[in-house]
């Protein structure tokens, strides 16, 4: 457990960390999805580096905070915050989509530790939220259950259904956040499937709702604290977001949803991130070793 | 005339049961907990039992939730929606994860009848055994639901259990020795093996003991785990009675009957027949009429015995 609380700067920081591993990683795996998972940068530091509470040293701990990935394409952003968190070292980032490596291409929770359920089909990880969180109450702990939804993904039924569970059961240590960056892999989401107006949908469905700028760490950090504080039902935070942010070229940029950048694209991507001083003495290396 | 008790009663008495030795066991339902018959764990451990509505997909994956935390969770409905409406959360929650998600199954099978094809599970033991880490059960009886319900909450990792809607004949009077994993030699024989499971056991016996008195000597193994299967027992059936015939309330495709022949293809190839649901849909009538319709029947089971041994 960190006793120190890190900063706003410190936690962007944070964040430009994960950014870079995610464009290290896909561009040295050769595929992956970075576009969702730099939209999701932020938020992810804000919960591994200051909201949630867990142990890197112990994840089965019994009394931690949960983080499911329901969008699990974005898999980089999770295991650049839980190597940056001290699950595991550094190296094995550079193993990611690699035959021996426990990073797959998609969360395992079987093979890695501090991945909390095992997600890549859609629409999932709502439902195992809400099981993990029936649990917390029937065990009487106070744990929090986080969950990351992608905006293309709550096309999928299943997260309205759990959606209505969440509320009836009266979830409230379930929070929830919408990765709205707008994009999918057949185009903007009001063109696939228009998905708005969709704060109302959530309260319609009986959640507390609030809305921010994704990439605003005092609005993120701002959010989840208001989060805590609701009882009787579950929470969602709709955090507004630009799909690839961070690399100009990668912005609203659909070839990477689901594409890497190539190393040249990579070394133009870092360039950009890396504009911290403590960037310049950092030990990790892309592209890693082959 | 043998007497009938209910599976179903059977898995809800038996999960009671479970309920108060173990805190770690919950319930959930998909708006058919009277059906299922959890509704008496439900009625004594009010706490532990979640209603979930008609949102299987949602309950699977609850279910999967509950059980990262080490909960034991009961996950049931009618076999068709189980399997056919939650299947990817059986297989991407549950399946690969290797979560101790338990999901009991009710109204297996053409025999649910009247209500047609719509709700006649007739694929679920191919969708259930396509999914790596899951154990497949499909009891006999009454007294083998009990024995199974009990063994399952014992194994640790995902099981799929189907039962049936109507009361069964009974086959165990007495007690039965239940492993998952392991075929029940009901009746040994030197002819030809009938492998059964569930409604089909009965029969099987009943054609066992008509073959039995025109001097065939039919042996019949209880097939209750359909995966893993008992390859010691199909190979020994295999070597020891040279014929083999199964039978299964389900379609041919992808059944138990298709994997017992895969074992005996590998291990000791002998002529087999195949008895079970032909790559179609049944219809609304009485399951006894339609047992006759699909040939699931003990005449029908003994004449397949007759011609495999006269070709063979």
């Amino acid at each position: 457990m960190e006793e120190y609380e890190l900063s706003v700067s410190e936690l962007q920081g944070k964040a430009r960390c994960l950014r870079c591993h995610i464009i290290g990683m896909t561009a040295t795996a050769g595929s992956g999805h970075p576009g969702g998972s730099l939209s999701a940068a932020d938020i992810i530091a804000a919960l591994y580096f200051r909201i949630m509470r867990h142990d890197p040293s112990n994840p089965q701990w019994e009394d931690r905070d949960r983080f499911v990935l329901s969008k699990g394409h974005a898999a980089p952003a999770l295991y650049a915050a839980l190597a940056e968190s001290g699950y595991f070292d550094y190296e094995l980032l550079y193993g990611l989509r690699k035959c021996d490596s426990p990073l797959q291409g998609h969360p395992d929770m079987t093979q890695l530790p501090g991945v909390e359920a095992s997600t890549g089909s859609l629409g999932q990880g709502l439902s195992i939220a809400n099981g993990m969180a029936l649990a917390g109450r029937l065990d009487r702990k106070d744990y929090r259950v986080y969950v990351l939804l992608g905006d293309g993904e709550v096309d999928e039924g299943q997260v309205w259904e759990a959606a209505m569970a969440g509320s009836h059961y009266r979830l409230d240590r379930v929070i929830a956040i919408l990765d709205r960056n707008r994009q999918q892999i057949d185009g903007w989401t009001e063109d696939v499937m228009a998905l708005e107006p969709v704060a109302d949908k959530w309260e319609a469905f009986g959640w507390h709702v609030l809305e921010i700028d994704g990439h605003d760490m005092e609005a993120i950090l701002h959010a989840f604290s208001q989060a805590q504080q609701v009882e009787g039902q579950p929470t969602i935070i709709i955090a507004q977001t630009i799909k690839g942010k961070g690399a100009s070229f990668m912005e609203h940029n659909l070839r990477f949803h689901g594409n890497a950048p190539n190393r040249d694209e990579m070394e133009v991507g870092l360039g950009e991130i890396r504009t911290d001083e403590r960037c310049k003495s950092c030990r990790v290396q892309y592209p890693g070793p082959c | 005339m043998t007497p009938l008790l209910s599976a179903r009663d059977a898995y809800g008495r038996t999960l009671l049961e479970l309920g108060r030795e173990n805190e770690d066991i919950v319930v959930l339902d998909a708006d058919l907990s009277d059906s299922t018959r959890t509704s008496l764990f439900a009625a004594r451990f009010p706490e532990r039992h979640f209603e979930m509505g008609i949102a299987e997909a949602n309950m699977i994956g609850t279910a999967a939730g509950l059980a990262s935390c080490g909960k034991m969770p009961f996950a049931s409905t009618f076999a068709v929606f189980a399997t056919c409406r939650a299947f990817d959360q059986l297989r991407m929650s549950v399946a690969y994860p290797k979560l101790n998600v338990k999901v009991v199954a009710t109204h297996g099978g053409i025999t649910v009848g009247e209500d047609g094809a719509s709700h006649h599970a007739i694929e679920d033991i191919a969708l259930a055994c396509a999914l790596p880490n899951f154990v497949v059960i499909v009891p006999a009886d009454a007294k083998a639901t009990e024995k199974a319900v009990d063994a399952i909450a014992r194994h640790v990792g995902p099981v799929y259990m189907r039962l049936t809607r109507l009361a069964v004949p009974v086959v165990y009077e007495q007690s039965c020795d239940f492993t998952i994993g392991k075929a029940v030699t009901v009746r040994d024989g030197k002819d030809v093996t009938i492998i059964a499971n569930g409604i089909m056991l009965s029969s099987a016996l009943e054609a066992a003991a008509v073959l039995g008195q025109d001097g065939i000597s039919a042996r019949v193994l209880d097939m209750h785990t359909v995966k893993p299967m008992d390859e010691v027992a199909v190979e020994k059936a295999a070597r020891e009675t040279g014929a083999i015939v199964t039978a299964e309330e389900h379609l041919l495709h992808g059944g138990m009957g298709s994997i017992v022949a895969r074992t005996v293809l590998e291990k000791a190839p002998v002529p087999m027949r195949f008895i079970g649901i032909r790559d179609r849909y049944a219809r609304s009538g009485k399951p006894e009429q339609l047992l006759e319709m699909h040939g699931l029947t003990a005449p029908s089971i003994a004449h397949t015995v007759r011609e495999l041994l006269a070709q063979g």
